[in-house]
Formats: C-alpha cells, structure tokens, sequence
C-alpha cells in the first residue's frame, strides 16, 4: 500500500500524485514520442487514430461522463469540424486557422444543441441531438456546392506558414501534441470550478442549483467544450483520412463513439483513449480471428457487428465502469494484496422510481 | 385527390411507426427504460414470419401467429437473461445495453448462409391488390396496416385501462419499489412488458415486410419511430400512434411538396420543433419534477 504524506500545499495542486504515477506517465510518454522509430507505418497510422477518437472521446466524456448528458449525434460535432477544416484548408487558410475555426464552428453547433438541453431531459435529450445529427449529415449531403454532397470532398494536407506536413510521422507527431493537450485541458478543467459545477450537474441537478450553479450556462458551457474537442478530432480526422463523405458522420459513428466511452469507462479521462484504443483494435483483432473460425462463422459480414453487440452487452453487465474500472480493480488488488475482500465494488442494489412522476 | 392520396399513404407509413413507437412506450411505462433494440426486434419478427411462411410453409395466418408468439417469448427471455440483472441501473446503461442487443440482433441474422444477407419479399396473400374507392387508389397492404394497428391499439388500451395487470404495469412504471410493497410481482411484469412489446414489435414488422423488403437492416426504421414516440409524449399509448401518423404524414407530404432531401430530415425537423415548443409531447404528462 502507497502512504502519501502531503508536506507542502503546493503537493495538492500537482497533477500526478506520486513518484508512481510520473514514472508511468513519463514512460508512456516516452513510448509514444518514440514510436514513428518502433512501429512500422501501419500501426502507426492507427495509433494516430487511436489519438484521434481519444480527443473525441476526451469530448463526449466530458458531456456525458462528467455533466451527465448522453448526446446521440456526437457524430455530428465531428463532420463539422471535418468539413470546415476541408473547405478553409482547401481554401488556402493554414492549418492552426483552420483547426481554431473547426473547433469554433463545432462549439457554436455544440451551443446551439445544448440550448433544449436545459428543458429536455434524459431520453428527450438523446432524442434531440439524434435528430441534430440527422439533420446535420442530411445537410452535408445535400449542400453540394460547399461540401461535394455525397461524392465527398478532398484535402490537401495541412500546411503552416508555407511548410508542408505530408508524412505519416509529422502528422502522428501533430496529434500526439494536440491529444496531449486536450487531456491535460480537461484534466485542468475537471479540477476547476466550471469542472467541479459539471460534476455537481451530473450528480443532482436539484442540489447542483441551488449551491448556486447556473444549469443553463453550465450545460451549453459543457456541450460547446465538447463539441470543440469533437471539432478537433474531426478536423485531424479528415486531414488523416485526406478525403470525407457524409456517410462517415451518419448515426453509427455517432453510437460507435458512444460504445467507446461506455466500454473505456464513463467519467474517467483514462477511459477516453481505453475507449479508443479498443475502437480502432476491435476490427483487427476480428480480422486475426477470423481465419481461426469454422468459414461459415469466420467469413460471414455480420461477425464485427455481433462481437460489438456481445462486448457491450458483457460490459454493461458485468463491468459498467469499463476498462478503467477493471484496471482499477486490478490495481486495488495488488496494492490491498491480501486484503482484498471480494464485496469491494460490489453494486448497490437500487430500485427504478419514475422520473415523470416524483 | 392527389393531397388526399399523399395523406394515406402517409398513414400508413406512420401507423408502422406508430406501431414501434408503441413498443417504446410500452416499455417506458411499463420499466422506465428505452429500449433502442425495438427496431432490431421488429426485423427478427419479420425473419420470423418469412421463415414460417417460405421456409416451412406454414399457412398465412399460422406463420403470422407463430411469428408473434415465438417474438413474445424472445422477449421474455431477452429480458430475463440480460435485462433483469441490471434492473434498477441508470437508465443510460439499458440504452447500451439495447443499441447491443440491436447489433447482436443484426449481426446473427446478416451471419445465416444465404440468407441473411439477402433481400426477401414476404409472400402475403394480400399481395398487390388495389381497391379504387372513388377516384382515390388504395392500396390493400396498407388499408391492412391501418386496420391492424387500429385493432390492436384498441387491445393495448383495454389491457392498460380495465386489466389489473395493465394497471399493475403502471404501478410498476411509476414506482418499483413502492409497487412490490403493494405485492405487484415487479420482475415477472416486466418479463411481461417486454414480451409484450416485443410481439408488437414483431406485429409491426409482418405489416410492414409486404409494403418494403425484409433485410437485415429494416431495423433501422426504428430510428423514425423516436421521433413518433417523442411528438406523441413517450409515455402515452395513443400518444405513440397519433405521433407516429404525425411523423408519417408530415414525411410524405415533405417528400411531395418540398424540395430533395427533406423527405428524410421532417420527421427530426418535426421533433426538433416539437421539443422546442412542448418538450412533453402531444399526450405527454405536465408533470414538474419535484425534490
């Protein structure tokens, strides 16, 4: 068992807790920064999606694992902001100008959606940014003369102050920092006052106003943060990809960004890139797999899609924290070893009362 | 005539969504949870039809039965096997959990040899037949829409409003705890909700095989029907078909009149407005939440 002893106030305000966790965080760091030089390209490619989807997921989880409010069109955030890095870099504007506008436009998108959060509720609320985000794919279909409609659009790859990022290895360096940043952005946040309001909202909303918590500011506040993250992921995820459609914002991405966070473990910021990291190795674990399985199993379309069906399903009923929360467990275990009693994180058994009616 | 046309046929299509709207509401009142697989279960329903009446057989009216019976009992075990475990959780957990049992769903039937992958056309004896009615077309798959959505809504409010397990059901919705002090036995009434549901479910499905195709992704009509549920307030029987006729007019006259593409955004434009204006819903309650 680790003992802190806290001998300086200053200790409070640090973001790693103890010589433990700066060694690990240095060491994934380390790995990260140098991986372009262990990888071979194609790993690679998909690590820096890993750290795309992280910066998506680093958004919805803090709409929905730190305010308490599920969006079901996330996906949308993403093509605005994809799609409004394409038109400005195709334009001619650099990269960080760019980038800054996606976010800007995703978190004005971002406000306007949460304005109903404040009357709707719950389901309502589901109900309303799945509709967002119809409308929203709908009408990237259809504004042809900006967006390319259905046929996609192209883009050129970013560019800044005349110097060109065209390798694999830059572009994985540019998201590694702008990934960075937005978790140690969120981990400020969430320790800040408007960070601490979004948790007080999630807990109770009742007792979160009247300790005097604005709801309305509060909640647009969290979906535009969100939506700026999701801008961001969505402007790096075009740039990676070099060519958008419509179809890649459509419902599923949205519920995919959603099975991220919940099988990553909602409200944690680890759970955020757990999330991805299991996202974007599903598929090639299930393609690896696949020549293992009788062919009639194996080659079938359907396979992905029931394997996602069946991880969900086992997480929410076995392990509703996620990944995290098994690591948690894991490491309460090793630290309490032998002490470890089997009830620790045993759930608390609790009866359903109607919202409608209270 | 042409605006009247356009009318009906936009009835039909919304008594289909008003038909998985009310598994929806069906399960909402009944545990107080959203169910995002009723969609995926209405696809299974009908599969289930298709396969008793190509692959076995069965007369119209025996592959019909069998299909809802077998989906009623789908749903009670469904609900036994992964529902009740986690009854009592925050409902978003239930929403996860159905969007995998919707995956789960689809990903087995698109995994059938053959089969699965396919596009079926359901062989109903009603096939094709068109009554004139003066001056107006109507076509009979959808007259048989209409009517069975018509019978069976009147069966749901009667089972809600003069049974006592309807009116356990919503004691259950309301409160579940203070329900089973009342004696109400809470877990097996929820089987109940969702057997029920999954057989209206399945009922929705063989109307609307003949009027599309059966494949593995018709589930995804499922998404329409939210908007329904919501316009109708989700937690009101009637509220689910009148919002489902809502939706469904509301998408073939903006499919008519309207310039492309807002065929398939009216029905979220439709609730976006209607979320705005009454976030309760037509039928929804007035009901403030209290500390």
């Amino acid at each position: 068992m680790r003992f802190i002893f806290k001998t300086r106030y200053e200790q409070d305000l640090l973001l790693a807790k103890h010589g433990g966790q700066v060694f690990w965080y240095g060491a994934l760091l380390a790995l990260t920064l140098a991986a372009p030089w262990l990888f071979s390209e194609y790993w690679l490619a998909q690590l820096t999606f890993v750290l795309i989807y992280g910066i998506a997921g680093l958004g919805l989880m803090l709409l929905a694992g730190f305010t308490g409010l599920f969006s079901l069109g996330h996906a949308a955030f993403l093509g605005v902001g994809a799609y409004t890095q394409a038109v400005l870099t195709n334009a001619g504007l650099s990269f960080p100008l760019a980038l800054a506008c996606a976010a800007g436009l995703s978190a004005a998108a971002g406000w306007v959606v949460g304005l109903p959060a404040l009357r709707v509720k719950g389901i309502y609320l589901g109900m309303a940014t799945l509709s967002f985000g119809f409308i929203v794919e709908e009408g990237f279909a259809r504004w042809e003369s900006v967006t390319g409609g259905n046929a996609g659009i192209h883009l050129k790859p970013p560019s800044m102050l005349g110097w060109t990022l065209t390798s694999g290895e830059g572009f994985y360096f540019l998201c590694l920092g702008l990934a960075v940043l937005a978790t140690l952005g969120i981990l400020n946040l969430l320790r800040s006052p408007t960070g601490r309001a979004f948790v007080a909202i999630r807990d109770s909303e009742i007792s979160a106003q009247s300790m005097g918590i604005h709801l309305a500011r509060y909640k647009t506040l969290s979906f535009a943060l969100s939506a700026a993250l999701a801008g961001v992921a969505g402007a790096l995820y075009a740039h990676k990809l070099q060519f958008i459609s419509p179809d890649q914002f459509n419902v599923l991405q949205s519920i995919d960004l959603l099975l991220m966070i919940v099988i990553g473990g909602v409200g944690s910021v680890h759970g955020a890139f757990l999330g991805a990291i299991f996202l974007i190795s599903m598929p090639q674990v299930i393609a690896l797999g696949k020549d293992y399985l009788p062919a009639v199993v194996g080659q079938a379309p359907g396979l992905q899609g029931l394997v996602y069906g069946v991880v969900v399903i086992i997480f929410v009923l076995f392990e509703p924290m996620g990944l995290y929360g098994r690591w948690l467990k894991i490491r309460t275990y090793l630290q309490m070893f032998p002490f470890y009693r089997k009830g620790m994180f045993k759930r608390q058994k609790s009866f359903q009362k109607s919202d409608r009616l209270k | 005539m042409q605006f009247l046309q356009l009318v009906i046929s936009g009835i039909a299509q919304g008594c289909i969504y008003g038909l998985i709207a009310l598994g929806f509401v069906l399960i909402y009142k009944g545990t107080e949870t959203v169910s995002f697989a009723q969609g995926d279960l209405m696809m299974l329903g009908a599969f289930g039809g298709l396969a008793g009446l190509t692959f076995l057989g069965f007369p119209y009216w025996l592959a019909v039965l069998s299909a809802v019976a077998a989906m009623a009992l789908f749903g009670v075990v469904l609900e036994r096997l992964v529902i009740r475990p986690i009854l009592g959780q925050p409902a978003f957990s239930i929403v996860m959990l159905t969007i995998g049992i919707g995956y789960v769903a689809r990903g087995l039937i698109t995994m059938i040899p053959d089969i699965g992958t396919d596009t079926h056309t359901l062989p109903v004896p009603y096939k094709d037949e068109i009554w004139s009615l003066a001056g107006l077309v109507l076509n009979v798959e959808q007259m048989v829409v209409i009517g069975a959505t018509a019978v069976l809504c009147l069966l749901l409010f009667a089972l809600f409003r003069y049974s006592k397990i309807g009116i356990a059901m919503q004691a259950v919705s309301q409160n579940q705890l203070a329900a089973y002090y009342m004696g109400i036995p809470v877990k097996r009434l929820n089987g109940l909700v969702w057997g029920l549901a999954s057989a209206v479910a399945a009922i929705a499905g063989l109307l609307l095989a003949p009027i599309t195709f059966v494949h593995a992704n018709m589930g995804f009509i499922g998404l329409k029907a939210f908007p329904a549920a919501v316009v109708g307030g989700f937690g009101s029987l009637p509220g689910a078909i009148v919002g489902g006729l809502v939706i469904g007019i509301v998408e073939a006259l903006a499919g008519f009149y309207l310039p492309d593409g807002f065929k398939d955004t009216a029905p979220y434009i439709a609730v976006l407005i209607m979320l705005m204006v009454r976030p309760n819903g037509l039928f929804g309650d007035q009901l403030r939440k209290k500390v």
